[in-house]
C-alpha cells in the first residue's frame, strides 16, 4: 500500500475517533438543558397529545402543574431516569413520547433499524445474484413487438440529453 | 333537497353496481354482445358521475340554504358560518367527506372512461377496477355514513357550527388536494390491476398511466404541505409536523407512490422491476385506503381527526378483499411479470433506484410502525404506550440523511455501469461544495459537537447543498451542449435543455425543491421560545427581536369573539413591524381557535401566538417562537410543484444537433440520466 493511501486511511481513522468521542459527549448539559430534555421526552397529559413542553393550552392545570413537578424533580437532585419513573407511576406509560428501550418497548426501536439492514442484505444479494445470472428470455411479446417500440424510444428519448 | 340528495347517491350506487357488474361480465365476454354490454357499463360509469355531482349540489345548497333537517348541515354548519366555510362543509365532517371522496373518484373515472378509445381493452378493465372502488365508497355513503340523514325530533333554529380548526382559508384547499392524491392513485392502481389481469403486454400501461400518477403525487404533495402549514398557521404550537396518526396518514403513501414513480423509470428504460412496480403501485392504494380507515375509525388518537365513526370494518373488510384480488391476480399472472434485464453493476444507475426504494420503503415502513405500535404494545403488554416525535425523529432522520445522500449520487450514476473514474469527476465540485458548507457554517457559529440535533441540522444542510450542486450542475453541463451547438448563451441553453427532456430536468427540480425542504426542517435544531405576561408597554426578548405591547383589545363579530394584542416589534433596535395575535371563541360549536400572528423572512419566522388572559391580572399572556429557515419549506414545496408541473409538459421537438460533441458522449454516457 503506498505511503500516501495511509496517511489518508489514518487521518479518516482519526476523523471517525473524533466524531465518536463528539458523540459520547453529547449528552453532557447543565440543568437547563435538562429541562429541555426531560420536558420533551413526556407528554402533557390532557389529551392534546403534545410534547409536555410544547403543550399551548393556557389554563391547562396538567402542563403547567407537570412542569412545575419537573423543575422540582431537578432541582432535588434526581436522575434522569428517576425523574421519568416517577412521572410514569402518577401519569402512566403514555406519559412518556416514546416507548422506553426495556422489555417489549425495545422492539419498537429495533425493528426499523432491523428492516433496513434486512432490506440493504436483501438488496446486495439481488444485485449480487442478478450479476451471477444471465438475464432470462422476456415473457410475452416481450421487448421485441414493434408496438411497444415507440413506448421503448420515449424512454431511451427521457433518459438521455 | 334531502329527499334529492338521498336519491342521488341511491342512483349512483344503481348506476356504480351496473357498471361494476356489466363491465365485468362484458370482461369475460370477448364477441359483439360483449362488447355492447362494456359500452352500456362505460356509459353507467359515466351516468355515476353525474348522479354523484347532484348528490354533491344538494348537500351543498342545503348548506347554504342553512337546511338544519340534515343532520350532517346541523353538524357543520350554523347561520353566520361564511360562505366558503359552508362550501368546505361538504368535506369536513365524516359523511361528507365521504361523499367528496366519491365525487372525486367519479371525476376520475369520466375521464377515464371519455378516453377509453387510447385502449378500449386496458380502458376496460381499468373501468371496470374503479366501478368497483367506487361501489364501496357509495354503500358508505347510502348504509353506513349518510350525508342526507335527516335530523330527529325538533327542528334546531341555528347548527353546531363547524370546527374553528377548520375556519381558515387554507382548509378550503388542503382537503381537496389531499382527497385528490388519495383517491387520483386509484388511476394508476386500476391500470395496474387491470394490466395483470389481462397480461397486457410490456409498460404501456405506465406510459398511459405517468401523467396521471403524477399529477396525483402533485396533489398529494399538495395536500400534505397544505395540511403542514395549516397546523403551522393554525393550532398554534410553533411546529409544522407533529408525526401525528393522521399526518403520518398521508405521508406513507406519497413514499410508496414517490419509490413507485423513481422505479417505473427502470421498468421503462430496461423492462426491470416489473412485480416491485406492480406491488408498490398496489401497496400505495391500499395505504391509502390504509390512511382513510386509520382516520375514520378511531384506532388510533389524533387531534386532526376531525371525523370519526364505527366504519373501520367496512375499511378492514374493503382492504382485505382488495388485497386478496391483487394477490389472486398476482400468482395467476406473476409470469407474465418476468424482468427483460438484469442489474451489471451495484454502482449504476439502477442500484441507485433500488437503493432509493430500498430507504423509502423503510422509512414508510418506520412511520407505519410508529403509528401502530401503541396499538401492539397494548395487545401484547395490556398497556399503551406512547410513539411520539422523539422516536420518529430519531429514527427518520437518518433514513432521510441517507436519502438525501442518494438524490445527490443518483443523477451522477450512469445506466448500466459506473466507472469510479466518473463518479469521482462528477463528485468532486458537489462534494466539494458540501465540506465548504460545513466549515462556513461552524466559522459563523454552528456548533455540531454540542448536540445531536445541531450535528443532524449540519449534516442535512450540508447533504441539500451537495444536491442543488449535481442538480445545477447537470443542468449547467447541459445547458452547455445546446448553448455549443445552438449559439444560443448559456441560460437559454438550459431553458432549452429543459424544454427538450422535460420529465428528466422537472425531476431534478423536484429534486433540488427536496432539497430546499430539507434545509428548512434543518432550522428546527434551533428552534428558541419565550413566554410572558405582557401588559401595556411590557416588553419580551427573543433573538435579535424585541416585542413591545403597545395595547390588547377585544372584538364581537356575529360568528366568533376575539380578543388580540397589538405589539410593536423592533430588531436590534429598529422599529420593524406590528404584530397582532389573536384568540377567537367561536360562538356556535363553543371552541376556542388561535390566530398566530407570523413575521416571516428567508432567514427566520417570529411567530408570535396570543394563549389567552391570566384572569388574576387581565393581562395576556403572549408566546413567541423564533423557527429558523422555516420559510426555505415552502419555498421547496413551491419548487417541487414547479418541477412537477414541468415535468407534465409535452417535450419539444427534438431538433437533431448540428454536430456531436465531445462532452455529449461523456455527459451522456457517463452521467446518463
Amino acid at each position: 500500500m503506498p505511503a500516501s493511501r495511509k496517511l489518508v486511511l489514518r487521518r479518516a481513522a482519526h476523523l471517525a475517533l473524533l466524531c465518536l468521542a463528539i458523540f459520547a459527549f453529547l449528552g453532557a448539559g447543565d440543568e437547563n438543558a435538562r429541562f429541555n430534555d426531560l420536558g420533551h421526552r413526556l407528554m402533557c397529559v390532557c389529551g392534546c397529545n403534545q410534547i409536555l413542553l410544547e403543550c399551548n393550552h393556557v389554563g391547562c392545570n396538567y402542563s403547567e402543574h407537570m412542569r412545575d413537578e419537573l423543575i422540582a424533580a431537578i432541582n432535588h437532585g434526581d436522575n434522569d431516569d428517576l425523574v421519568l419513573q416517577a412521572f410514569i407511576q402518577k401519569y402512566g406509560t403514555t406519559v412518556l413520547s416514546a416507548p422506553t428501550h426495556q422489555g417489549f418497548n425495545r422492539v419498537a426501536w429495533l425493528v426499523p433499524y432491523l428492516a433496513l439492514v434486512l432490506g440493504l442484505g436483501v438488496v446486495v444479494m439481488v444485485v449480487n445474484a442478478w450479476g451471477r445470472k444471465p438475464p432470462p428470455p422476456p415473457a410475452g411479446r416481450g421487448s421485441g413487438d414493434p408496438d411497444l417500440e415507440p413506448f421503448r424510444s420515449q424512454a431511451q428519448r427521457e433518459t438521455e440529453i | 333537497m334531502p329527499q334529492l340528495g338521498s336519491f342521488a347517491v341511491l342512483f349512483a350506487l344503481a348506476l356504480g353496481v351496473y357498471a361494476l357488474v356489466a363491465g365485468g361480465l362484458a370482461l369475460l365476454r370477448p364477441d359483439a354482445v360483449g362488447e355492447r354490454l362494456g359500452e352500456t357499463a362505460r356509459r353507467a360509469g359515466i351516468a355515476t358521475f353525474f348522479a354523484v355531482v347532484l348528490a354533491a349540489l344538494c348537500l351543498v345548497t342545503a348548506a347554504f340554504q342553512n337546511d338544519f333537517s340534515l343532520a350532517y348541515i346541523y353538524h357543520h354548519s350554523n347561520r353566520d358560518l361564511p360562505l366558503p366555510y359552508k362550501f368546505a362543509a361538504l368535506w369536513s365532517g365524516q359523511e361528507g367527506s365521504l361523499l367528496f371522496w366519491s365525487l372525486l373518484l367519479a371525476t376520475y373515472g369520466l375521464v377515464l372512461r371519455l378516453r377509453h378509445n387510447v385502449d378500449r381493452r386496458l380502458f376496460a378493465y381499468a373501468s371496470v377496477i374503479i366501478a368497483g372502488v367506487q361501489v364501496f365508497f357509495l354503500l358508505l355513503v347510502n348504509f353506513a355514513a349518510n350525508p342526507f340523514a335527516m335530523m330527529q325530533g325538533a327542528l334546531p333554529a341555528d347548527g353546531a357550527g363547524l370546527n374553528p380548526l377548520l375556519q381558515y382559508p387554507e382548509m378550503v384547499i388542503h382537503p381537496p388536494m389531499l382527497y385528490l392524491g388519495y383517491v387520483g392513485f386509484t388511476v394508476p392502481f386500476a391500470f395496474a390491476l387491470g394490466a395483470l389481469m389481462m397480461r397486457y403486454p410490456g409498460e404501456k400501461w405506465i406510459h398511459i398511466t405517468r401523467r396521471w400518477t403524477m399529477v396525483t403525487w402533485g396533489f398529494l404533495t399538495c395536500g400534505i404541505f397544505l395540511g403542514a402549514h395549516w397546523a403551522y398557521s393554525v393550532l398554534g404550537w410553533g411546529g409544522y409536523w407533529a408525526w401525528d396518526p393522521v399526518e403520518n396518514a398521508s405521508l406513507m403513501p406519497w413514499l410508496t407512490g414517490t419509490a413507485f414513480l423513481h422505479s417505473v423509470m427502470m421498468q421503462e428504460k430496461r423492462g426491470m422491476l416489473k412485480i416491485w412496480n406492480m406491488w408498490l403501485i398496489f401497496a400505495t392504494f391500499l395505504l391509502c385506503i390504509f390512511g382513510t380507515f386509520l382516520t375514520r375509525s378511531g384506532v388510533v388518537s389524533s387531534v386532526h381527526a376531525f371525523a370519526q365513526s364505527s366504519i373501520g370494518n367496512w375499511f378492514v373488510g374493503f382492504l382485505a378483499l382488495t388485497f386478496a384480488v391483487c394477490v389472486a391476480a398476482f400468482v395467476k399472472n406473476r409470469s407474465h411479470l418476468q424482468s427483460e434485464n438484469r442489474l451489471e453493476s451495484l454502482v449504476s444507475r439502477e442500484s441507485s433506484f433500488l437503493f432509493n426504494n430500498l430507504i423509502l420503503l423503510v422509512a414508510c415502513f418506520t412511520v407505519l410502525w410508529g403509528t401502530l405500535f401503541p396499538i401492539l404494545s397494548e395487545w401484547v403488554q395490556g398497556h399503551k404506550v406512547t410513539v411520539g416525535p422523539p422516536f420518529f425523529n430519531r429514527v427518520n432522520i437518518p433514513v432521510a440523511l441517507l436519502l438525501l445522500l442518494l438524490t445527490a449520487l443518483g443523477p451522477l450514476l450512469a445506466w448500466r455501469k459506473t466507472s469510479f473514474e466518473s463518479l469521482k469527476r462528477n463528485f468532486s465540485i458537489p462534494a466539494a461544495a458540501a465540506v465548504a458548507t460545513a466549515i462556513i457554517l461552524i466559522a459563523f457559529g454552528m456548533r455540531p459537537w454540542t448536540a445531536q440535533s445541531a450535528l443532524y441540522s449540519l449534516m442535512t444542510i450540508c447533504l441539500a447543498v451537495l444536491v442543488t450542486v449535481t442538480v445545477f450542475s447537470e443542468f449547467v453541463r447541459g445547458g452547455r451542449v445546446i448553448a455549443r451547438h445552438t449559439g444560443q448563451n448559456l441560460f437559454a441553453g438550459m431553458a432549452r435543455l429543459a424544454h427538450r427532456n422535460t420529465r428528466r430536468y422537472g425531476g431534478y427540480i423536484v429534486h433540488f425543491g427536496v432539497a430546499l425542504v430539507m434545509i428548512g426542517l434543518a432550522g428546527s435544531a434551533f428552534n428558541q421560545d419565550k413566554e410572558k405576561e405582557m401588559g401595556y408597554g411590557d416588553r419580551m426578548t427573543v433573538g435579535a427581536y424585541t416585542l413591545t405591547c403597545r395595547s390588547y383589545t377585544q372584538d364581537d363579530k356575529p360568528n366568533y369573539r376575539s380578543e388580540w394584542a397589538i405589539l410593536d416589534v423592533t430588531e436590534n433596535g429598529k422599529p420593524l413591524t406590528t404584530l397582532y395575535p389573536e384568540r377567537r371563541f367561536y360562538k356556535a360549536s363553543q371552541q376556542m381557535a388561535t390566530m398566530v400572528a407570523n413575521r416571516s423572512t428567508l432567514k427566520e419566522d417570529l411567530y408570535v401566538v396570543y394563549e389567552g388572559v391570566n384572569e388574576d391580572t387581565g393581562r395576556p399572556i403572549i408566546k413567541a417562537h423564533l423557527n429558523p429557515l422555516v420559510m426555505w419549506i415552502w419555498l421547496g414545496w413551491l419548487t417541487m410543484v414547479g418541477g412537477t408541473m414541468l415535468c407534465m409538459v409535452p417535450e419539444a421537438a427534438r431538433v437533431p444537433l448540428a454536430a456531436p460533441a465531445p462532452v455529449r458522449a461523456t455527459a451522456a454516457a457517463e452521467a446518463g440520466d
